[in-house]
């Protein structure tokens, strides 16, 4: 047992115990009015509960002791990051309080308006699947006519290389115009900004493939359609990925401008909506929104991604 | 050795011609006048620059002969089939497939692997990589590799086997192991076989014939038969008198290289 134990693991839950009892001992500023919420003690406990249960079961479970022992310094950091704000804001009110809230109001949005929070979210996440989809399924196809096709190449050509480097949050003036809804609007935005990295790398990918793959499945007895989809299109799909991955962080962008922009009920929407409104707890509360939804998004490509390209020495990691 | 019927190669008067870069016309190979019978199993030796590798291509069906043609029992070769699978130096199995997939690959689009899927592990035993059906290309050594791009190429039950230099990458050790390998499969399925090589000694191990071809202009000099009884010695005198006189064949066409070189 005593061979089994790593003091680091314990590291997390000492900050949190320090954290909660900063705020519980230190008083609130005189000059802060608002009335007083419970959440970031809630918040603390839960924290303290949750890291001593990965302490205690990291007794038991090498992996776990590791992974958690070597991270065990960045969580403690980052609790002690959140002590010091509530220091800085509630406890002494160093920063603005307007535009810098304390922990505890930031938490109070998401307990009292988590479901409209959650609502902003389903809208934007519609709007970013329907462009996003659109966008990567015609750029695979453009990328595919274009890196196969040389008669494809000499028309389409010029026009991406032309077209595509425009960011596509220029475009918002058309498309507010060419479009009847703003949701089609922002669409085609998102669907623009994903179809160009995707359509570029795709063609490149595929008109870079060894042509000794194509002779080789030519006399296995392929046919062209064949060659395109059961040799061009695998051999291409590495560098088709980075396309896609360059079209996420595009889209990205282009999801949050066209929100602020004049699409209703997307997170960019409510983010830009409460700052007009000078509540910056719910513009926190709504960045931390985005923030973990594109990065669990991002995980979630690399583990397709991981899974796609498992035949690859050495899979580039990001 | 099983006599295989099908298989039968004539070349008529073949030329091929390429257009390089800086416009000019290069003769690849020319006055191409041959049989190859059912099971034959022949070798092309030569210098770069003789043709050996365009014969092979045009054979396969890669490229197209500005004049004359080739014929595969009786059939004009006018495209790539599987009926003439080809082997590359480079054994170039697809990375993104396994083992078992890149044998497979050949049946699958021709929608026989439902039938066939019998003869994928077959092959696979053949060429002995059993229990390697689930790697990935890249985790096969160079042997094993072309192994592997023997078996995908057989599984089509091709009527003549095309090997571009199949050989030339692996070491002198793995290569002796390959030529025995080769034998074998040849003799099991008696597959018409056409093989372009460097190594005059791979040659004479291997082949019934030797296509001795020579560079400028790119033709085949002379065709020896090679009647040693098989299983073949590396020094027996037989071999080593057929060893000599086609170093003279490819060296007196060299010297005569040169002279034309420095006049």
């Amino acid at each position: 047992m005593q061979k089994s134990f790593d003091y680091r693991t314990l590291i997390p839950t000492l900050s949190a115990v320090a954290a909660l009892l900063v705020h519980l001992l230190v008083p609130n500023s005189p000059k802060y009015t608002q009335k007083q919420v419970p959440y970031f003690t809630i918040a603390l406990i839960i924290i303290i509960a949750v890291t001593l249960v990965i302490a205690f079961a990291s007794l038991f479970n090498e992996r776990l002791r590791k992974k958690y022992a070597f991270k065990s310094w960045f969580i403690a950091t980052f609790i002690l990051f959140l002590n010091l704000l509530n220091l800085a804001t509630l406890k002494l009110m160093i920063l603005q309080s307007i535009y810098f809230p304390s922990p505890d109001r930031i938490l109070k949005v998401y307990v009292e308006e988590w479901p409209f929070l959650l609502k902003c979210l389903g809208y934007s996440l519609r709007l970013l699947a329907t462009g996003y989809l659109i966008g990567a399924v015609l750029g695979i196809s453009t990328g595919i006519m274009v890196g196969w096709s040389k008669k494809w190449s000499y028309w389409v050509n010029p026009l991406i290389k032309l077209v595509g480097p425009i960011p596509s949050t220029a475009w918002v003036p058309i498309a507010l115009v060419t479009f009847p809804t703003s949701f089609q609007a922002s669409v085609f935005l998102i669907a623009l900004a994903v179809w160009f990295p995707t359509t570029v790398l795709t063609s490149s990918g595929i008109s870079n493939v060894q042509n000794a793959y194509f002779e080789v499945s030519s006399t296995l007895g392929a046919r062209t359609i064949q060659k395109i989809f059961k040799v061009a299109l695998p051999a291409a799909m590495p560098s088709i990925f980075i396309g896609i991955f360059n079209g996420t962080s595009a889209s990205f962008i282009t999801l949050m401008t066209a929100e602020m922009l004049g699409v209703k009920f997307g997170i960019g929407w409510y983010i830009n909506w409460q700052r007009e409104m000078l509540s910056y707890a719910n513009v926190y509360a709504g960045l931390i929104v985005i923030a973990l939804t594109f990065s669990l998004i991002i995980t979630l490509m690399f583990r397709i991604r991981d899974r796609v390209l498992g035949w690859q020495k050495g899979v580039i990691k990001w | 050795m099983v006599t295989q019927k099908t298989g039968f190669i004539q070349a008529q008067g073949v030329r091929k011609s390429f257009v390089q870069p800086d416009g000019q016309t290069v003769v690849a190979l020319q006055d191409v006048q041959t049989e190859i019978q059912p099971g034959e199993f022949i070798s092309l030796i030569g210098p770069s620059g003789c043709g050996k590798s365009t014969f092979l291509r045009l054979v396969a069906g890669l490229i197209k002969p500005d004049e004359g043609s080739f014929t595969l029992d009786g059939v004009p070769i006018s495209g790539a089939g599987y009926e003439r699978g080809l082997v590359f130096q480079d054994p170039t199995l697809f990375p993104w497939l396994t083992i078992y997939e890149n044998v497979a690959f050949g049946l699958k689009i021709r929608g026989l692997y439902k039938e066939k899927k019998d003869d994928v592990k077959e092959f696979i035993k053949l060429v002995g990589l059993e229990g390697f059906e689930k790697a990935y290309p890249h985790q096969l050594s160079g042997g094993m590799a072309q192994r592997a791009a023997l078996a995908r190429a057989l599984v089509n039950h091709p009527k003549v086997l095309l090997l571009d230099e199949p050989f030339g990458a692996l070491d002198a050790f793995t290569r002796m192991n390959m030529q025995d390998e080769l034998i074998k499969i040849w003799q099991e399925r008696g597959t018409t076989t056409i093989m372009v090589t460097h190594d005059v000694d791979e040659a004479i191990y291997l082949s019934d014939k030797i296509f001795v071809m020579t560079p400028r202009p790119a033709k085949i000099e002379s065709i020896i038969k090679v009647e040693i009884g098989r299983p073949r010695e590396r020094d027996l005198p037989d071999f080593l008198k057929l060893r000599a006189k086609i170093l003279q064949i490819l060296n007196f066409a060299g010297k005569r290289e040169d002279i034309q070189y420095y006049l």
